[in-house]
């Protein structure tokens, strides 16, 4: 933050879509893409006289996700109404849950800059999505789809104990680790099956009050978090600075711009007017029930960190990195199955696959590289099949074709040459062809003999082994 | 408690209705008449009595996570005022 | 006799010894209508080509040897808050003059495989708020015994067209006494099941924790008839109730020696016309001479119900009626510059008065700041009147008390004074926040115009009230009455 006379305090507030088949109060499918309106009926459309029934799975999945989250899991829980008119809402209520939410009182840890932090998991409920608003006529109108409304979230309200955008956006990849490791949702921020608010603001150091804090909107990215807290805090502290006051408002985060901007309220006042909604019965959440479902909760992001630490011998940070993606982590497990040497997977994922996921900015899934190609592929480097240095070829090309290494060192020839005999030979004719280079070298410069070794390496086309070139030029130059 | 034009005002930004002011006094005398008779209830005495929200005990009623078939677009379509490509037309949302 | 004479068991029984065809029968109900309607005022929409094919349809299927419905070839109406599909819905609302659902409600479709013949929809008061008919926004029902009078409401059309021989039974619903208080006023048998046994799917919601649908008819046997059809579990109604249906026409035993019967001294207090009174204590004497004993009891927080019931109702209410809001169908108004606009202009067009005063009423009473001193507080004394039903049913059978003060009033008499309207029912509220089973028969005519006897029974007991009813309607000649017309 600009300045070291304020503190950040911020509370996220993060809805999940939860991938059921079906929709939480009625049969349409929870498909993503279909042409707009082909996934309603009259339960959702909210045709007069139409009745709710809820989804077991979504239940499920919010209990399983609560369960993931620390929370205390409710006895007894409720759907509430909360009234509102806007036309993505076609009953003008949304269904959601008031006072007596799936789970409460939870908590996930998050590290940043090397520190372990305890953040705090308010409160976790069921609710059903809205549908979608396209504007046209150059803004004059707008287009409502309603194919996403009904599908099943769960909304995840932080404690305001997070002090920066940093550990904001650590907050959110830990959120969204675990509910992926659950398998509940894609969690997807780019689709927004995972979307974010946020409530910010800032007080002198010191000061046990809290200021008043503006709620952000419309952060679509892990980035767009970060950059939107960051701009906020920047905003509050200069409003402080020059003897102002903050506005309390719904500030919406412009991407293009960098900024945020006021939203013009769309009511003077938001009144809910919550109540019990008649159309739906309680949840009684027994024992059984409870217990059926925390026996389908995985290992848990954390878990893993801590396992590969141990188990592996990982350095905490590289643990920490593969086990913040699920299909990471699931490929590194994968990888396990065909090599021993697990230092040398987290190498390779850290190094090759991270750096070509970042500069591609695809995702894991998207690619045809499988766990088994690489565990094959260290392999071949054990046995000296294949140089590490021709390893960067294999492991590219399985990036793009997804073949298995063996079959890419067959097809490609890149075996590498440990035949003695053979590579004497091209020894022998680099040293000849290049008598200057033997000068230096014997004058006492150490550095002209990896020249040499370059060029050998370079009229095998990188297949020489180079333990052997090394050996056999310093026996040829020792001559 | 009694209610004034004000909160009527108020309470008719809410609903998403509109009344003359003629309409708005004659509600106003009219709610109160109302809220002034609701009143009674207070001579009842309610401590630890628990809300009725429903008179069935039900809990846990669900269905399995089954897609089914969703309505025709036509069908979807039929009662709409304005419809443009499928989807319904309304005047801009400001916000 | 006229065919309107027998009961819908006979009428079925003649459609099977062919003595008669479903096209008579449904010719004769919109020969009536033809005749009556016009003074009436009980249908909204004719299902007329419809019903005719649906009729020949049927009298093929006998012809044919086909197995037939429970309700086969009986000429229905429905009340106009029930959707039909592909039939004209209102809710007797101006926002809804044009709206043609693309789905059934649960009981739609029940009667429809029951092989019943819809004639029509019928009259009622906007969105079931009232209790004369008067808030139909297209046009008022008259009264069949006195056509300057109100037939009752909300469900006055379909009250009206049975005691007008226009339909040989009808469906309406009730949320404060929306079947009773009509079938009162009329001279009809009108049912009010115990909330959850009849499907609410696809009932436009008024309020949500109180409605119910059920039948009106001509006497108790076709009472329990009809709800044979329309009663039990449906999965798409998260409110209904998994309990075994009973065969209710087996109860109509005509036995009931030893019957403990409980009489509120409240429903005979001040407020209950004499009249009205004289007919009710007529007609425990019946009951009493079939060896039945009653004694007058305390149902404590019935001066709180009404109150109780509006503020509960309303609130529902003005969260029920937010969809219509101009955007998927219905009204929507002209020329709205901005979504605001539109929301505003096309509710406030939409909507006749009555229907905005509750809104308004519920609105407040959820609104910030106001939700525990009215809602929270009206469910908690929903409680305490509930208990009141309980504790009574411990020692009794079943509850008797008129169904209304009064008989039918005069049309206008009472529309600029909606707290004197509400308190109509005062008589039928408390039954509804019970959410317990009752029923309206026939009791004779005070000054020319009908007197309902309602009879309450234990949640999901349907069986018992059909028993006391059809015993007492049996035992004397109320229900032969009709009007002239």
């Amino acid at each position: 933050m600009s300045s070291t006379k304020y503190e950040t305090v911020i509370g996220l507030e993060v809805h999940v879509e939860l991938h059921t088949k079906s929709k939480i109060f009625c049969g349409c499918s929870t498909e993503f893409g279909a042409p707009p309106n082909t996934h309603t009926c009259p339960i959702c459309l909210g045709h007069p006289g139409v009745l709710p029934v809820l989804n077991r799975q979504a239940v499920d999945y919010a209990m399983k996700a609560a369960m993931a989250l620390n929370c205390t899991i409710a006895d007894v829980s409720k759907f509430d109404r909360k009234n509102y008119f806007y036309p993505d809402s076609p009953k003008a209520y949304q269904i959601s849950q008031y006072d007596q939410p799936i789970g409460e009182n939870g908590w996930i840890d998050i590290e940043v800059d090397g520190q372990t932090k305890r953040i705090g998991i308010t409160r976790l409920h069921l609710e059903e999505d809205a549908g979608k608003l396209t504007h046209v006529d150059g803004g004059f109108a707008s287009l409502v789809d309603f194919n996403r409304v009904g599908t099943p979230l769960v909304e995840i309200v932080s404690e305001p104990d997070i002090s920066s955008p940093e550990e904001a956006k650590a907050y959110l990849e830990k959120l969204r680790a675990i509910m992926q490791y659950c398998e509940v949702s894609d969690v997807k921020m780019e689709e927004g099956s995972m979307r974010c608010d946020a409530n910010i603001s800032i007080r002198p150091v010191g000061q046990k009050e809290f200021g008043t804090r503006a709620e952000l909107k419309n952060m679509n990215s892990f980035r767009g978090v970060q950059r939107g807290l960051e701009y906020e805090e920047y905003r509050q502290a200069e409003i402080l600075d020059d003897g102002g006051k903050v506005v309390q408002e719904t500030r919406r985060w412009d991407e293009a711009a960098g900024k945020t901007l006021s939203m013009r309220s769309k009511e003077e006042a938001h009144d809910y007017r919550y109540f019990p909604d008649p159309d739906l019965v309680r949840l009684h959440i027994d024992e059984a029930w409870k217990e059926r479902i925390r026996a389908t909760i995985p290992e848990l992001p954390d878990a893993r960190q801590a396992r590969y630490t141990s188990e592996y011998g990982l350095p905490s940070y590289d643990a920490g990195v593969i086990t913040s993606s699920k299909p990471l982590a699931d490929f590194f497990e994968d990888s396990l199955n065909y090599t021993k040497d697990a230092k040398a997977v987290s190498n390779w994922i850290m190094g090759d696959l991270l750096g070509y996921l970042n500069s591609t900015g695809l995702e894991l899934p998207a690619l045809k590289i499988t766990g088994r190609g690489l565990g094959e592929m260290i392999g071949l480097i054990e046995k000296g099949t294949i140089s590490s240095k021709i390893a960067k070829t294999v492991f590219k090309e399985m990036l793009e074709s997804g073949k298995l290494p063996q079959q890419i060192v067959e097809e490609k020839g890149l075996v590498q040459i440990s035949d003695e005999g053979a590579i004497k030979t091209i020894v022998e004719q680099v040293v000849a062809a290049n008598p200057q280079s033997v000068e230096d070298f014997k004058a006492g410069k150490q550095k002209a003999i990896g020249f040499l070794v370059g060029q050998v390496m370079k009229e095998s086309k990188g297949k020489a082994n180079p333990a052997l070139v090394n050996k056999l030029l310093a026996e040829i130059l020792s001559q | 408690m009694s209610i004034t034009n004000q909160d009527v005002q108020h309470v008719a930004k809410l609903a998403r209705l509109n009344f003359t002011p003629e309409e708005e006094q004659m509600l106003t005398e009219q709610l109160n008449a109302i809220l002034q008779y609701a009143e009674k209830l207070n001579e009842l005495d309610t401590d630890g009595v628990e809300p009725t929200t429903h008179v069935l005990h039900l809990s846990n009623v669900m269905r399995e996570d089954e897609a089914k078939d969703s309505l025709p677009i036509e069908k979807v379509m039929a009662n709409a005022p304005e419809e443009e490509d499928g989807q319904f037309k309304v005047p801009a949302v400001l916000d | 006799m006229s065919l309107f004479n027998h009961t819908l068991q006979e009428l079925h029984n003649k459609l099977h010894a062919k003595e008669l065809s479903v096209q008579e029968l449904v010719d004769q109900s919109f020969q009536v209508i033809a005749e009556r309607d016009e003074r009436i005022g009980a249908f909204l929409t004719l299902n007329e080509e419809e019903a005719r094919n649906t009729a020949r349809r049927l009298d093929d299927k006998l012809a044919s040897g086909q197995p037939r419905g429970l309700l086969f070839g009986l000429p229905a109406g429905i009340k106009d808050n029930i959707v039909t599909e592909g039939l004209r819905t209102t809710c007797g609302s101006q926002f809804l003059a044009n709206f043609n659902p693309v789905y059934d409600a649960t009981v739609t479709r029940k009667l429809r495989e029951a092989d019943a013949v819809t004639l029509g929809k019928l009259n009622m008061d906007e969105f079931a708020m009232g209790g004369s008919n008067e808030n139909s926004s297209f046009r008022p029902v008259r009264n069949p015994w006195d056509l300057d009078r109100v037939p009752g409401g909300s469900s006055g059309g379909s009250a009206a067209a049975v005691a007008a021989g226009e339909a040989y039974f009808t469906l309406g619903s009730d949320t404060g006494g929306s079947i009773r208080q009509p079938a009162s006023y009329c001279g009809v048998v009108g049912l009010k099941p115990t909330y959850g046994l009849v499907s609410r799917f696809g009932l436009v919601a008024f309020a949500s924790s109180l409605d119910q649908i059920g039948p009106l008819t001509k006497n108790v046997e076709d009472s329990a008839y009809v709800l044979q059809a329309i009663a039990g579990h449906d999965h798409m109604d998260s409110t209904s109730a998994n309990v075994d249906i009973p065969d209710y026409l087996s109860a109509l035993t005509g036995d009931v020696r030893g019957l403990r019967i409980a009489v509120p001294k409240e429903y005979m207090g001040e407020g209950v016309d004499p009249a009205v009174k004289e007919k009710i204590l007529a007609a425990l004497k019946v009951l009493e001479d079939l060896g039945a004993v009653w004694e007058e009891v305390s149902l404590p927080h019935t001066e709180y119900a009404v109150a109780t019931y509006y503020l509960l109702a309303s609130s529902e209410a003005s969260s029920n009626l937010a969809r219509f809001d101009g955007v998927r169908y219905g009204t929507r108004a002209d020329h709205a510059g901005s979504l605001i606009d539109l929301y505003h202009e096309s509710r406030s067009k939409g909507f006749g008065p009555e229907v905005k005063r509750r809104i308004m009423l519920g609105t407040y009473a959820l609104s910030s700041g106001y939700y525990d001193a009215y809602y929270l507080k009206a469910q908690k004394a929903r409680t305490l009147i509930k208990q009141d039903f309980d504790n009574v049913f411990e020692n009794y059978d079943i509850i008797i008390g008129p169904t209304a003060p009064t008989t039918a009033f005069k049309l206008g008499s009472q529309v600029d004074d909606p707290l004197t309207m509400y308190l109509n029912d005062i008589l039928t509220i408390p039954v509804s926040l019970a959410g317990v089973p009752a029923i309206s028969v026939p009791c004779g005519l005070a000054d020319g115009l009908p007197v309902g006897l309602q009879i309450i029974g234990k949640a999901f007991d349907e069986s018992t009230v059909l028993r006391v009813a059809h015993a007492y309607e049996q035992n004397t000649e109320h229900h032969k009455l009709q009007p002239k017309l």
